[in-house]
């Protein structure tokens, strides 16, 4: 075996998903002394602030009104403030988690695998997409929400013509606005609810610019033989059936959390509907079950841009403390409390029940 | 090529174009974007066939974790397309079925 290969790198904290929750947690950790390193999949930082054009919701503090891209960039700013503390490495993903040895497997590319041994690991994986079943949903053409996304916002590449939105929640009304901003049309928008489930202002901005929002449809059928050409599309309220033409189906039915290595890690793990899918049972504090594991961000249960960054902060200023690096106690109450703020109103009271269930006292 | 030139809030800063191959064809792409993007932007969009059904499968996920985007890249199978940078003179290829393992250096 290749020398390169076998010899294990050492880390004081690992992050691991270099997003809104990561580089929040990398930034916190690395301001206490703590030695830190990034791994991130993608070929650059920063997640999914990256692909959003839009102005964000959520607090000040953590930069609402600002546009997602740019949120990134101040935080790859806060950090560059540390630069002997915290090393990034892309295209790097952790691959595994050996319960026995602490060791973490990460592949770099697609050839070069190597060994870590952290004292500490802070999960901020994000989360993947939902897919809903029905004929033809391989068909190339059909493609995720965040693809459509990548695809446009950051490589500046036209995903198709004429394109079909699945799903009425913040995430297809804002793609659909940004699909007609680079120049595609949207033929409409189907939700199976008999309401929009996104914020008014981006359903608002959708129907001026004359997209169909079908309430009460769902998608039955891709059609098409070796590419997406149309949509067999029908009312729940009536049954009736009809096709619309497109060539690309954006599906946008949902998020659910990613954390995969808690679960070889043994850290006790929950489904909350509430929070999208299974997530770790953790402390005020993010940590979870296993002593050596933080969690932070979409990871820990589906939510939104400005929690997952003060979740990051959380994780990475008790993992820096968990060492014993002196930090600022008061900085926790300060963080507690702009998540309570954040969690005060009616759309955070599905957030609110989901973490009940997993929040340790 | 299909790119969007004119947007309202974003510009987009290509590196340096480079020539690849899909299947034999001479194309184009930006070097260090990912083989995907490219391959959608010159009018690819199918990327492999499925091994048993024999379906034809493109871009999905775009963050390497769907394994619907595996090509066959400089004789590499199962490489992840949407995730893995495009180098100058690249080939690429349709992937068929699950592809098979490269004898290391020195092996039959
Ligand atoms: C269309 C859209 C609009 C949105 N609008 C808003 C808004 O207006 N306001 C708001 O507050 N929020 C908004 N959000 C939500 C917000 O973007 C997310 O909640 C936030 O980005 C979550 O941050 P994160 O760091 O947890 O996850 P992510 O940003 O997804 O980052 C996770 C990172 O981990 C990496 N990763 C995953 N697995 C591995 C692995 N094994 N190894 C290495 N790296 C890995 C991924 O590549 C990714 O970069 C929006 C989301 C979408 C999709």
């Amino acid at each position: 075996m290749n020398e390169k290969h076998s010899e294990i790198q050492e880390a004081e904290i690992l992050v691991i998903g270099g997003g809104a929750a990561g580089l929040s947690a990398a930034a916190e950790a690395a301001s206490a002394g703590a030695g830190v390193l990034v791994l991130e999949s993608d070929l650059h930082l920063g997640g999914q602030l990256v692909k959003q054009t839009h102005k964000f919701f959520g607090s000040k503090d953590e930069y609402a009104g600002t546009r997602g891209f740019l949120i990134a960039g101040k935080l790859l700013e806060e950090l560059s403030a540390y630069p002997d503390k915290v090393k990034t490495m892309t295209n790097t993903a952790a691959m595994g988690y050996y319960k026995n040895d602490g060791v973490v497997t990460a592949m770099r590319g697609e050839e070069e695998y190597f060994k870590l041994k952290p004292k500490r690991i802070v999960m901020a994986t994000g989360a993947q997409e939902r897919l809903i079943a029905f004929p033809n949903n391989d068909l190339p053409g059909v493609y995720g929400a965040g693809a459509v996304q990548t695809l446009m916002n950051v490589y500046g590449v036209s995903p198709g013509d004429r394109v079909l939105m699945v799903g009425a929640g913040n995430i297809g009304l804002i793609v659909s606005y940004q699909l007609i901003q680079a120049g595609v049309s949207v033929v409409g928008i189907l939700e199976a609810m008999p309401n929009i489930g996104g914020y008014w202002v981006h359903a608002a901005k959708i129907r001026r610019l004359g997209v169909p929002i079908l309430l009460r449809h769902t998608i039955r059928a891709a059609l098409g033989s070796e590419t997406v050409q149309g949509a067999l599309v029908e009312s729940l309220a009536t049954g009736e059936r009809f096709q619309l033409d497109c060539d690309i189906i954006c599906m946008a039915v949902g998020l659910t959390p990613t954390a995969e290595m808690l679960w070889q890690a043994g850290c006790a793990m929950k489904y909350i509907p509430e929070l999208c899918g299974h997530v770790p049972v953790r402390n005020k504090r993010q940590r979870t079950t296993h002593e050596d594991f933080w969690i932070a961000g979409d990871a820990a249960g589906i939510e939104e841009a400005s929690a997952a960054m003060i979740e990051g902060r959380v994780a990475g200023l008790d993992a820096a403390a968990s060492l014993g690096y002196s930090v600022d106690e008061n900085r926790f109450d300060v963080f507690a409390e702009r998540l309570n703020s954040l969690r005060r109103g009616d759309t955070a009271a599905k957030i609110r029940s989901g973490l009940e269930k997993v929040v340790a006292a | 090529m299909p790119l969007i030139d004119r947007h309202p809030v974003l510009s987009f800063k290509h590196g340096r174009k480079v020539e690849f191959t899909f299947d034999g064809k001479k194309m184009q792409g930006f070097e260090g974007e990912p083989i995907a993007m490219a391959l959608h932007s010159e009018g690819v969009r199918i990327y492999r066939e499925t091994p048993e059904m024999k379906r034809p499968r493109g871009f999905f996920c775009a963050i390497g974790k769907c394994s619907s985007c595996f090509m066959l890249v400089d004789d590499v199978p199962n490489v992840r397309t949407c995730v893995t940078p495009l180098r100058e003179g690249m080939r690429v290829c349709t992937q068929r079925g699950k592809g098979a393992v490269l004898p290391m250096e020195g092996e039959q």
